[in-house]
């Protein structure tokens, strides 16, 4: 997998290693804003209320 | 010269260990079964990093987040200062105890930022805004601690009840476990102070909203009777870094005083100045 995107990439080596920082660094971001808050609704950890049951 | 830069060149020659190594005779072949393997090792890997990224981003920039947040919403509070006696250089003038009722603010707006809660028992540099509403995402994971619609307002009678998150998003509550008998809670509206003191602790199911009853502990449905006492409630998640149970701190009014008149000596004698408070020393900086 990994391996298939380091051929698809184009130029020379550097250049490969600079496009997928900018991608790694692109999809953390991604992560930080948008998908992980999202997830985090699931994750119960957080609870911090008291209220009467919903079930 | 000429011959100095050809002389690597033919170094460099054709060595098949490294033509192979660099320009790919392609891949060696493999079997299907061992391809699907791999891509599925690689699939593994990347969710072990993704949830390890997602440890990071809950447990560290979510503090970073709302801390930034936190300093903010309390710098545009523009509140009166607390005089200070300028004769001899004596500080921060201390407030008295007054025992009568103390004047009630009405309930503000969902979202708005009505009071600002300082813990000598959390540090000097303690202070968190309490805002209306206990909605996670809007209130408790932005704003700071969380004021439970229709318990008593700051001062009243009844159940002045809050929430705060305990390990993550600013983490008002952080240090809720700490708090023991006779610590005094000092609540901060715009003009006056009060000064609870902790009477008790619990930790409690989630459902148990009895907690935060006018009268602590006064079960859902029963009858309310004339409400005297003025309790303050701090609810928490416990244990740390779960939310099976509730971690739970009962204080009562001690005394309260007007903002015009001085600080309460609780915080001054803690160290804490409310008039150089900690959103004044830290550079601020917008939040989009």
């Amino acid at each position: 997998m990994y391996g298939a995107l380091w051929r698809v990439l184009p130029g020379p080596v550097w250049l490969r290693v600079v496009i997928l920082l900018v991608l790694v660094v692109a999809l953390v971001a991604a992560c930080f804003e948008w998908v992980f808050p999202w997830a985090s609704e699931y994750v119960p950890m957080n609870d911090n209320t008291v209220e009467a049951s919903t079930s | 010269m000429s011959d100095g830069r050809r002389a690597p060149a033919h170094a460099r020659g054709p060595s098949p260990r490294a033509s192979s190594a660099l320009h790919g005779r392609p891949a060696p072949r493999r079997g299907a079964v061992s391809t699907v393997v791999g891509v599925i090792g690689e699939l593994f890997i990347t969710a072990g990093v993704v949830l390890g990224l997602f440890v990071v981003w809950q447990l560290w920039w979510t503090d970073v987040q709302a801390d930034r947040v936190h300093q903010q919403v309390l710098a545009e509070l523009e509140w009166p200062e607390p005089p200070v006696i300028v004769e001899d250089d004596a500080g921060p003038a201390v407030a008295s105890e007054h025992r009568e009722d103390p004047p009630v603010m009405d309930e503000p707006e969902t979202g708005e930022v009505f009071a600002k809660l300082y813990v000598p028992r959390f540090g000097e540099d303690y202070v968190e805004p309490i805002a209306q509403g206990v909605d996670k995402a809007s209130i408790l994971d932005r704003l700071g601690i969380g004021h439970y619609p229709e318990t008593a307002m700051p001062g009243d009678v009844g159940n002045f009840a809050s929430a705060g998150h305990r390990t993550t998003y600013g983490k008002p509550y952080h240090q809720v476990a700490d708090l023991t008998e006779g610590d005094p809670l000092v609540v901060r509206t715009a003009d006056t102070w009060y000064v609870y003191r902790v009477t008790s602790h619990q930790i409690v199911n989630p459902s148990q909203i009895e907690v935060i009853s006018p009268v602590p502990g006064l079960m859902p449905g029963e009858e309310i009777p004339e409400l005297t006492q003025r309790f303050m409630t701090m609810t928490a998640c416990h244990p740390m870094y779960s939310a099976a149970q509730r971690y739970i701190v009962h204080g009562e009014l001690d005394y309260w005083a007007p903002v015009e008149e001085g600080t309460p000596a609780e915080l001054l004698d803690a160290g804490i100045e409310p008039s150089g408070t900690a959103a004044a020393t830290t550079p601020l900086q917008e939040v989009s």
